[in-house]
């Protein structure tokens, strides 16, 4: 069995934060745009919840509006002024502040918290952009550790008939419009999107993620990431108000195992 | 290709980063940098007005004035500081998110250009600021080494009941307090970074004629054969460039 180590920062201590203090338990999902994320955490979070599990309430369309930096960088994004570095630490900006304010709280309650933004995409999409490894690793070493990250693995191709199939359109900062990889949006989504899964394979191993094959049917990714999920050792303290659910018992002997 | 020449190439400086404990990119452009730094009341910002001025006087393409902030990043500070909701990591992120703003919207355009560029405070007030309120040495300067060294760093050095007393005298507790430890900050990167300094206690025009000595001494070599002139070279009174002699006030 997994033995569970103490969250903590991966090079730069939250000023302030006692992190082995933090029971809840972190789960990360990891993908390129258009492959599906989404729909896995919904699913997820639905499942989890279920077994009994107290999450982290999932983000309310105006989430990202009453965080520090969520309105700025809608302004920057529409208007498109800001240089790469500046966009990189504005959402570097974005992601710190919903990491003290929302998940560390959350895990400090021991809650189970399931995101799929964590700061890997802020790293992939500074990657893709062309800039300098060791300086994004060290502006992200603020990040907690997660207990698991599962990269949802596709090619370009895949997501492009996702896109095609689903919205209908590329989007222009999923496309990397802002920097013009291509003639045009399918052009620079598919050269974009290639260096950003570039970016994110790279990051895989240093980084701990499990890879998940997401050119499979949605309902097999979400099976696979159920039995992984199935997999870590959860504490008790996430369940303590949820009622008993179905097969509680043999929850109860995984967690003997683990504790 | 894509269009990723905007800033330097990050890698081929990390290749020999252990040398330079600065971490800040090198300046291979035409254009040059010069910085003052100082707490609150050193004066630093009179010193590098005078500077700037004197520069523009010998007919260099001078850069000096206070950039604006990006309204998305203006607004997103201001309404930090007005909910309460900065933490030490927050408030070091988005003073590094301005800070990169102007690097990459002013800073290094006009580098490139040529023009000479001053600066009231740069990476370092960060490096002084962020870590006295709270944020890890180390991490604040990793924020900023994307950014470009400067040819010069002026460092005007006052003692703290000096600079307070030129506030008004009438600084609250805790502001004395970061005052003082960002002092700390700068005593300790003094030599590390290698500012020069300037004792900020002497009058006015003996501090600036020292600081156009420091530049001359520094920097004559470079501003003569690279830095882009307001008026063509060999037109002004006194020849081309700076000699030490008009490094008089």
């Amino acid at each position: 069995m997994v033995s569970r180590q103490p969250l903590q920062s991966y090079s730069e201590p939250l000023p302030g934060l006692e992190a082995t203090a933090l029971g809840g338990t972190l789960i990360v999902i990891e993908g390129p745009d258009a492959v599906g994320r989404s729909t896995q955490v919904a699913q997820l979070r639905r499942w989890l919840e279920q077994e009994g599990h107290a999450l982290l309430p999932a983000d309310s369309p105006n989430r990202s509006r009453s965080g520090l930096a969520g309105k700025g960088l809608q302004d920057a994004r529409s208007s498109n002024t800001l240089g790469p570095v500046t966009m990189t630490l504005f959402h570097a900006t974005d992601f710190a502040d919903r990491l003290e304010n929302e998940i560390v709280p959350a895990l400090r309650a021991g809650l189970v918290v399931l995101t799929d933004s964590y700061v890997f995409s802020i790293m992939a999409r500074a990657l893709a952009r062309g800039e300098d490894r060791k300086w994004i690793e060290e502006v992200a070493g603020f990040a907690l550790v997660p207990h698991a990250v599962y990269y949802l693995r596709a090619r370009v191709g895949d997501l492009v008939s996702r896109v095609v199939l689903g919205r209908g359109s590329f989007d222009y900062w999923e496309s990397g419009m802002d920097l013009r990889f291509g003639a045009d949006k399918y052009q620079s989504f598919v050269r974009y999107q290639r260096r950003l899964i570039q970016g994110l394979d790279s990051l895989a191993g240093p980084y701990n993620f499990t890879t998940v094959d997401a050119t499979q049917p949605a309902d097999a990714i979400f099976r696979e990431l159920q039995g992984h999920i199935s997999a870590l050792p959860f504490r008790s303290t996430d369940r303590a108000k949820a009622p008993p659910a179905k097969g509680a018992g043999r929850r109860a002997a995984r967690q003997a195992t683990i504790e | 290709m894509p269009h990723l020449t905007h800033l330097p190439r990050y890698n081929r400086f990390y290749s020999n980063a252990s040398a330079n404990s600065q971490r800040m990119l090198p300046n291979r452009y035409k254009g040059k940098l010069i910085v003052v730094e100082g707490i609150e009341g050193s004066g630093k910002r009179t010193q590098i007005s005078l500077l700037a001025q004197w520069l523009r006087a010998q007919g260099y393409a001078v850069a000096f004035r206070k950039w604006n902030s990006s309204p998305p990043v203006q607004e997103t500070i201001e309404r930090g500081i007005a909910n309460g909701s900065f933490t030490p990591t927050t408030f070091s992120l988005i003073q590094a998110t301005d800070f990169a703003d102007r690097m990459e919207s002013y800073i290094l355009p006009l580098i490139k250009a040529g023009a000479l560029v001053c600066a009231d405070g740069y990476a370092y007030t960060a490096f002084a600021r962020d870590v006295a309120r709270g944020a890890g040495r180390q991490w604040v300067r990793s924020l900023y080494s994307y950014a470009l060294r400067p040819s010069l760093t002026l460092y005007v050095r006052v003692p703290l009941e000096v600079a307070i007393s030129r506030l008004s005298g009438n600084l609250d507790e805790s502001s004395r307090e970061v005052q003082s430890r960002m002092m700390d900050e700068y005593e300790a990167m003094a030599a590390e970074m290698e500012f020069h300094v300037v004792d900020g206690t002497l009058p006015i025009e003996d501090q600036q004629r020292r600081i156009r000595e420091t530049v001359v001494d520094c920097l004559g070599e470079v501003l003569r054969t690279r830095v882009l002139r307001s008026t063509p070279r060999g037109s002004q009174r006194g020849g081309n460039g700076i000699s030490p002699a008009a490094a008089v006030l």
